[in-house]
């Protein structure tokens, strides 16, 4: 029998192939499907400190600036009494995604600095969350912020997040740092037990008939695997903490390939979102067929047999540009 | 979480602060079934309450939540309590003024059947030579005949315990009651009560009588007929069968108010006197009126003067004998007061009772002594001020030897001299009472947080608190003052305060405008909101304020509220900050008790809007007092600045007469003789009004400008405009004038400016987001930027001076599009919408177009109110006086009126035409002909029409006949008119749509313009039939469930008239195409227009996105169907909307409307939402086969080959 079981933040998980954080978790149907299509958990959409504030003070404007202005509309909105705004729809599908559901759920938190808004760590915790994603990525625009206070503030997020809850932390990370080994090495003693490599951003698009930059965000496609399997590759076995990769998964090749690099779990999202949750019956399909095929009787086995650590030729990692390779002489032969 | 309606009133407090609005409806909801409701000022805030109340699930009397429900107007309200209590529920209604004219006929049916039922009226002003929104018994004088028993309270305590006495008394006496109390004076009063707890109802309430009312209820069970027809031979007796019940009535009343006292302790004789015993003059008077009356009776009385008061609570039945015996023996004159106007009756209805009443007894009884000399007069019309002088300057007439028999009181009458002096020596108020004012801006949260310091004092102190608030007839940047009073007794004044002891300025630019020490007592503390320093204060107060507080030796305190409010995050609101300056600046509270009551208060009502809200509002608690200094007062004035007039010289004779004394606030003091007798006033006058209410103002850079004029297009207030002029007009221009040549083919050789009234700009920003003209160097610089006013206001205000006087565009020669309709002048400016206004660019576009022979008849709603509100108003007229001529009938008839005016131009169009033909050989064959057959189809066509009519003129002058002086009178007529029917949806949805119906129907020649925002907008946002389905309304809190009535397809399918649904700031040519069409369609049209509006809840600098998300999403289509085009074979459907390309969802988060249905309830919004997205692509599909469908006979038949 094929052993899918893994372990990630100390939860076991019936699969390493989990619907990473979007929108599919806002609807029971789509997790539950998700769930029976064995999915090995579920990450929640981010609860985004910006959003969330934004929303508080756009509504708070907009609805009682005008009040108590003119004599004939004293107020112009009803108020009905569970009108709230914050995060407790958030944390109400929480409660209701862990009635639900048999796998682990992971909610997300988003959010840049280590402020009041990390109460909500505490909350989800409270509304039932099994673990949390910490994803505190920002641009920096700010000339005179250095790499060291950007990597202090995630530390201080992440140790902030600690304090609050005892579930597990994931912490969701950009790939651009000078020296991603030796923060992640803070961040898991800030108290992180898992890492998520990577986030994917919003990035800027012109418009040339309005002059104006357009956001966007595209699905993503296999060629941003790599990127994930030389990192996971390098972190492997070298730190306490669990890892996830998401970002460029769409077969069961992409998720074995991330499994060999050294992850504990492989988020899938575009492609879900592409094909529907029904799509992940098909990749746990192909994943067992592959590690059939291939002589591998679990999870377990595969697991970073192609990490730095394991793999023939470490160089592969390490190198950063082309150049020609004498491959028939090496330093370790002096 | 607590909402704080359900705060204060709740069953168990021992007292709580609240409005007589609130506390009405807190018994009538509780002993109501079934509460049918219309929203109308003043009287909304009661069906609200109920509404939010049964949203919250909080149970009646008998455990159940009471079905509230909205109807389509008033008379549809009163007829759906009709039938609810023929059927044997209990119900209850709100209403007031014209609603409560339009309940009229069901309420003679009510009582002719003798249902119980107790309808709330918060009574105003009927409107006759004008609307009013304010408080007198007009409204509920005009039931007097209906047989409703009638009952007036006087204050909020009252108000409150009246209506469970006329609920408790119409189910024992089966007569159904009229409860009323004085709009806005007593409904919007806050004062601090003791609320009646659900036992106290339930032990009152008459348990058999219920019984009884639902064994009469209609059933098949034990089925009975009733509105059955009569004859005469059964008509009269029949209605005379009631009397007994009448009869009864008076006894089953007082026993009720004698129960009401036993369970209470507050008791209520139907007829009060106050005053002194031995009381030789009375007053008799009914409503808030009489308990100043009362108040300064016993006043004068405790000085030894001989007078008395009688408070008149039960109208209706008028109880002779009971008034009687409460008036003094040795009374010898009265005068009765009624708040209302009876034209040519003998008296007014008070009077009339008390002298049939008096009368009657002088020979009915044993009379010892001379007869009582009785007059009457009126009184505090419109919610006008009645003080203590004016109590004073009664008594004194009743004691001269010849008291005038009809008088007013309160206003300088010096047409019909009925108008009493009024002295100014009136009793001052107790020096225990601290009177406190507050002059803020609508938007800063003034209002509210007097609100709030109310309810912390009256719920935490033993204080008796009493709030009264006045608010600007403006929408944008509206003034707000509020009254509190805070007395050790309770508060008997019901009358703006007159001399305080505390006055706070919250907005430092009104220092300059109004007198706002005016009502400084000496020795009275001033707190001031300044961008100043203590130090440096003293130096930017206007030389008159700083001679005021020298003059009354004023102690000044000052904060920047609004530095530390944009520190806090919170915006413009400063509401918490000046509240917790007042707190800490009196000693009702402990500082530290006051903050922490006043930290409750924030959570309760901003908790629903998240933390971070809460958070700041603590901070802006705990940081304000320290932000607050004493300011040092020199000896001496050192200030130049003087108060600027409010109207310039060169204004009209009338304008600165009349006008100028009510921007000054002094409309109180203008004499009768200053105004028109019928209502009739002249246009042109906001541009007299210069506000100068934004902080910021768009800057033209013509160098980035590309000249598409979008700019002035959304400009709601006509506040940016645009010109083409020749450069020649240009030579004396100011130094800082900017023009550049024109870019079109119209004018070649023209210069062109854009120019911004700075006084008159609101500062919405809505020009410069739609502007799309970018610095293509530098996209981030547009070609109109905000900058702040005061940097140019003194450049600006000379440019824009300088740019009315340059000549208008030829009208003949522009291009009519987007572009050119806005080289044409507005003729409806600087209106008092809200800054940012959805409606006001559709208007003013019509009146570029057409306003020099158009007829506009406005429904009433908001833009009734920015048309027509004074003290100034925004129609206007061109270089030859003409321009838009405007009138307001009533919200329901608004169609129906516009028909008339067709009708009536029509004839006179007519008779012209005829009395030409007639005259053909003396003016001239050619001419006649030319008159008579122009097609009037163009600008040019127009202006030739025009000086045909001129030359005609000239023509007729030689003449001296009859008929020659008549079409002399008439030749404009020759000269095509239109007739444009403007209202919202709540009129052409709702109440107004049986009118509307018919009048599109009728195949004439209107154009009715729809301002569709949603909701009730004027009235406070609730639900119309044009909410769509998933948004939050007054009415519809969880999210409307049904989607929104499709008018544009009821009206297509008379196949007849012209409809276009439009939306200006998304697709303005398609829209300014629309008005053309409609203009020119030789019979009925409707326009729909998409109006954003603050009801929508977002900051509406962003209308124009939010315009486009609504068209592309499918959720506004617009569309254009024009049945002339089925005579060229062409369809008569235009889709000009192509298929929806942004989800709904991508529209609807952008406003709180939706937002909050969603917070709610996200399941159930994205099922509203998905129901809607298949509403919007069926729609779409429909109107896609519509499209497609020609006249049939334009179809090849199939029987051939």
């Amino acid at each position: 029998m094929m052993k899918l079981t893994t372990n990630y933040l100390g939860l076991t998980l019936p699969s390493p192939l989990v619907a990473g954080a979007s929108p599919l978790a806002d609807d029971l149907d789509t997790a539950r499907r998700l769930e029976d299509a064995g999915a090995g958990a579920i990450v929640m959409h981010s609860l985004f400190e910006e959003q969330i504030e934004l929303e508080e003070l756009g509504t708070v404007h907009g609805m009682n600036v005008h009040e108590e202005c003119f004599a004939e509309a004293l107020s112009y909105f009803p108020r009905p009494a569970d009108f709230r705004l914050g995060p407790d729809q958030y944390l109400e599908q929480v409660r209701r995604l862990k009635q639900a559901l048999q796998i682990p759920v992971i909610a997300s938190l988003n959010g840049t600095t280590a402020a009041g808004w990390l109460r909500y760590a505490a909350l989800l915790q409270q509304a039932g969350a099994d673990a949390i994603e910490v994803n505190a990525y920002r641009i920096v625009t700010d000339f005179s912020e250095s790499s060291a206070q950007v990597e202090d503030n995630l530390v201080e997020i992440v140790r902030a997040v600690r304090a609050r809850v005892h579930i597990p932390i994931a912490v969701k990370l950009s790939p651009f740092f000078s020296a991603l080994p030796h923060m992640s090495l803070r961040l898991a003693e800030a108290g992180a037990d898992g890492l998520v490599l990577f986030n994917r951003f919003y990035q800027p698009d012109f418009d040339l008939d309005s002059l104006e930059v357009v956001p966007h965000l595209q699905l993503s496609d296999r060629s941003e695997l790599t990127l994930r399997l030389r990192w996971l590759a390098i972190l492997y076995g070298r730190l306490p903490v669990a890892l996830a990769a998401t970002g460029g998964v769409h077969t069961a090749t992409d998720a074995v390939k991330a499994l060999m690099a050294g992850a504990d779990i492989v988020q899938v999202v575009s492609a879900l979102l592409r094909y529907g949750a029904g799509y992940l019956t098909k990749l746990h399909a192909d994943l067992r067929a592959w590690m059939e095929n291939a002589g591998y009787e679990s999870v377990e086995k595969l697991r970073g047999c192609l990490s730095l650590q394991r793999c023939p030729d470490p160089a592969a990692f390490e190198r950063a540009q082309y150049m020609r390779i004498l491959h028939t002489w090496h330093p370790s032969s002096l | 979480m607590t909402h704080p309606v359900l705060q204060g009133a709740g069953p168990q407090a021992a007292t709580a602060t609240v409005d007589a609005n609130e506390a009405v409806a807190s018994v009538a909801y509780r002993l109501s079934e079934v509460i049918a409701i219309y929203p109308i000022t003043p009287a909304s805030p009661m069906g609200e309450w109920a509404d939010a109340w049964a949203a919250h699930g909080r149970p009646n009397l008998w455990g159940a939540v009471p079905r509230i429900i909205e109807m389509q107007s008033e008379a549809g309200a009163i007829a759906a309590v009709h039938g609810a209590i023929q059927s044997g529920a209990l119900a209850t209604s709100f209403t007031a003024s014209q609603g409560l004219l339009l309940m009229i006929p069901n309420l003679y049916k009510i009582a002719g059947e003798l249902t119980p039922f107790c309808l709330h009226v918060a009574a105003r002003a009927v409107a006759t030579h004008a609307l009013s929104i304010f408080g007198d018994h007009s409204d509920v004088m005009a039931c007097r005949a209906t047989g409703f028993a009638m009952l007036c309270s006087a204050s909020v305590q009252e108000a409150q315990d009246l209506a469970c006495v006329a609920h408790l008394a119409t189910l024992r006496s089966r007569i159904p009651f009229l409860h009323f109390f004085d709009g806005f004076r007593t409904s919007h009063e806050i004062q601090k009560i003791v609320p009646l707890r659900d036992e106290d109802l339930e032990s009152m309430l008459d348990a058999p009588s219920l019984a009884a009312h639902r064994a009469r209820a209609l059933t098949p069970d034990r089925p009975v007929i009733r509105g059955t027809s009569h004859n005469p031979d059964t008509y009269f007796q029949a209605r005379e069968a009631v009397n007994p019940y009448y009869q009864a009535l008076l006894r089953i009343v007082a026993e009720e108010v004698e129960r009401f006292a036993a369970r209470t302790g507050r008791h209520y004789p139907l007829y009060e006197f106050f005053g002194h015993p031995e009381a030789q003059r009375v007053l008799v008077a009914m409503g808030s009126g009489s308990e100043t009356a009362a108040e300064t009776a016993e006043h004068l009385a405790a000085r030894g003067e001989r007078v008395g008061v009688v408070r008149v609570r039960m109208f209706l039945p008028f109880d002779a004998e009971g008034f009687l015996r409460v008036l003094p023996p040795s009374t010898e004159a009265v005068a009765v007061l009624d708040r209302t106007k009876e034209p040519g009756a003998i008296g007014e209805p008070l009077f009339q009772q008390v002298a049939t009443a008096l009368y009657e007894a002088s020979y009915t009884t044993q009379q010892t002594k001379p007869p009582i000399k009785l007059i009457g007069g009126r009184f505090g019309l419109a919610g006008k001020e009645f003080t203590p002088a004016m109590v004073q300057s009664v008594f004194e007439e009743l004691a001269a030897p010849a008291p005038r028999p009809r008088f007013t009181v309160g206003i300088t009458d010096d047409v019909s001299g009925l108008s009493l002096p009024v002295s100014e020596q009136s009793p001052e108020e107790p020096e225990d009472v601290f009177r406190a004012v507050f002059y803020g801006l609508g938007s800063d949260g003034t209002v509210s947080a007097n609100k709030s310091s109310l309810k912390i004092l009256g719920e935490h102190t033993p204080y008796f608190v009493q709030g009264a608030f006045v608010y600007d007839s403006k929408k944008a940047g509206a003034m707000t003052i509020s009254h509190l009073r805070i007395s050790p007794h309770p508060i008997r004044s019901a009358y703006l305060i007159r001399r305080a002891q505390f006055i706070a300025c919250h907005q430092f630019s009104f220092l300059a405008r109004y007198d706002i020490l005016r009502l400084a007592q000496p020795g009275a503390t001033l707190l001031l909101n300044a961008p100043y320093g203590p130090e440096a204060l003293w130096d930017h107060l206007p030389a008159p304020v700083q001679q005021g507080i020298l003059d009354k030796q004023l102690r000044v305190y000052a904060i920047d509220a609004h530095q530390l409010a944009r520190e806090l995050g919170l915006g413009v609101r400063i509401n918490t900050i000046m509240q917790t300056c007042f707190f800490a600046l009196t000693d009702f509270l402990p500082f530290e008790e006051a903050a922490k009551a006043m930290k409750e208060q924030i959570r309760a009502s901003y908790g629903a809007f998240g933390d971070n809200v809460v958070e700041r509002n603590f901070q802006a608690v705990e940081r304000a007092r320290d932000w607050l200094s004493a300011v040092p007062i020199p000896s001496a004035v050192t200030s130049h600045t003087s108060v600027p007039e409010l109207v310039p010289a060169q204004a009209p004779e009338f304008v600165r007469r009349v006008t100028a004394a009510l921007l000054a606030q002094t409309g109180d003091q203008l004499p009768v003789s200053a105004f028109p007798p019928d209502g009739t006033w002249p246009t042109g006058t906001a541009r007299w009004e210069k506000r100068r209410i934004a902080q910021s103002i768009p800057i033209w850079d013509p160098g980035v400008c590309i000249q598409c004029n979008k700019c002035a297009l959304v400009c709601p207030h006509a506040a940016i405009r645009t010109k083409v002029f020749p450069p020649e007009a240009a030579v004396s221009a100011p130094a800082h004038f900017r023009s550049v040549p024109y870019k079109g083919t119209d004018f070649p050789g023209f210069v062109y400016s854009v120019q911004v009234a700075p006084e008159d700009c609101t500062g919405c920003e809505l020009c410069v987001q739609i502007c799309p003209a970018k610095d293509r160097r530098n996209p981030r610089h547009k070609a109109l930027e905000m900058e702040p006013l005061a940097d140019h206001l003194q450049s600006e205000r000379r440019n824009y001076d300088f740019f009315l006087s340059l000549p208008e565009a030829d009208r003949t020669r522009v291009h009519l599009d987007v572009k050119g309709a806005q080289l044409f002048q507005p003729l409806f400016e600087y209106s008092g919408a809200c800054a940012g206004c959805g409606e006001t660019p559709y208007i003013k576009l019509l009146t570029q177009l057409f306003g020099d022979r158009i007829l506009i008849a406005n429904a009433t709603g908001c833009s009734s109110i920015y048309g027509g509100n004074l003290p100034t108003t925004p129609y206007t007229t061109n270089a030859e006086g003409r321009g838009p001529a405007w009138s307001n009938s009533l919200f329901e008839d608004n169609a129906e009126f516009g028909l008339g005016m067709r009708l009536a131009l029509d004839h006179l169009s007519n008779r012209a035409q005829h009395l030409l033909r007639m005259m053909a050989t003396e003016v001239g064959e050619r001419l006649v002909e030319a008159l008579l057959h122009s097609p009037q189809d163009n600008e040019a066509a127009i202006a030739a029409q025009r000086a045909r009519v001129a030359e005609l003129r000239q023509r007729l002058a030689r003449l001296r006949s009859s008929p020659a002086r008549e079409l002399q009178l008439l030749a404009d007529y020759l000269v095509r008119k239109s007739v444009w029917i403007v209202g919202g949806d709540g009129w052409a949805y709702d109440i107004g749509f049986a009118g509307l119906d018919h009048v599109l129907a009728s195949g004439l020649d209107v154009n009715v313009l729809v301002l569709d925002t949603e909701v009730y907008s004027n009235t406070g946002g609730q639900q119309s039939k044009a909410t769509p389905l998933g948004a939050a309304a007054k009415f519809a809190s969880a999210g409307k469930e049904t989607p929104k009535k499709d008018l544009g397809l009821i009206a297509m399918a008379y196949g007849n008239i012209y409809v276009a649904r439009i939306a200006l700031l998304a697709r303005d040519q398609q829209a300014t195409h629309a008005f053309l069409e409609a203009e020119s369609f030789p019979g009925p049209s409707l326009l729909l227009a998409y109006s954003h509006c603050i009801a929508h809840g977002y900051d509406l600098r962003f209308a124009g996105d939010q315009q486009r998300r609504a068209v592309q999403s499918g959720y506004w289509p617009v569309y254009r169907f024009d049945p002339r085009r089925l005579a060229q074979g062409l369809e008569p459907l235009q889709l000009d909307t192509p298929e929806p390309k942004i989800p709904l969802a991508d529209f609807a988060y952008q406003e709180a409307r939706f937002r909050m249905v969603e917070q709610l309830d996200a399941a159930r919004f994205r099922k509203l939402l998905a129901q809607e997205q298949e509403e919007i692509r069926r729609r779409f599909r429909l109107y896609q086969e519509l499209s497609r469908l020609r006249s049939l006979a334009s179809e090849p038949s199939r029987e051939e080959p």
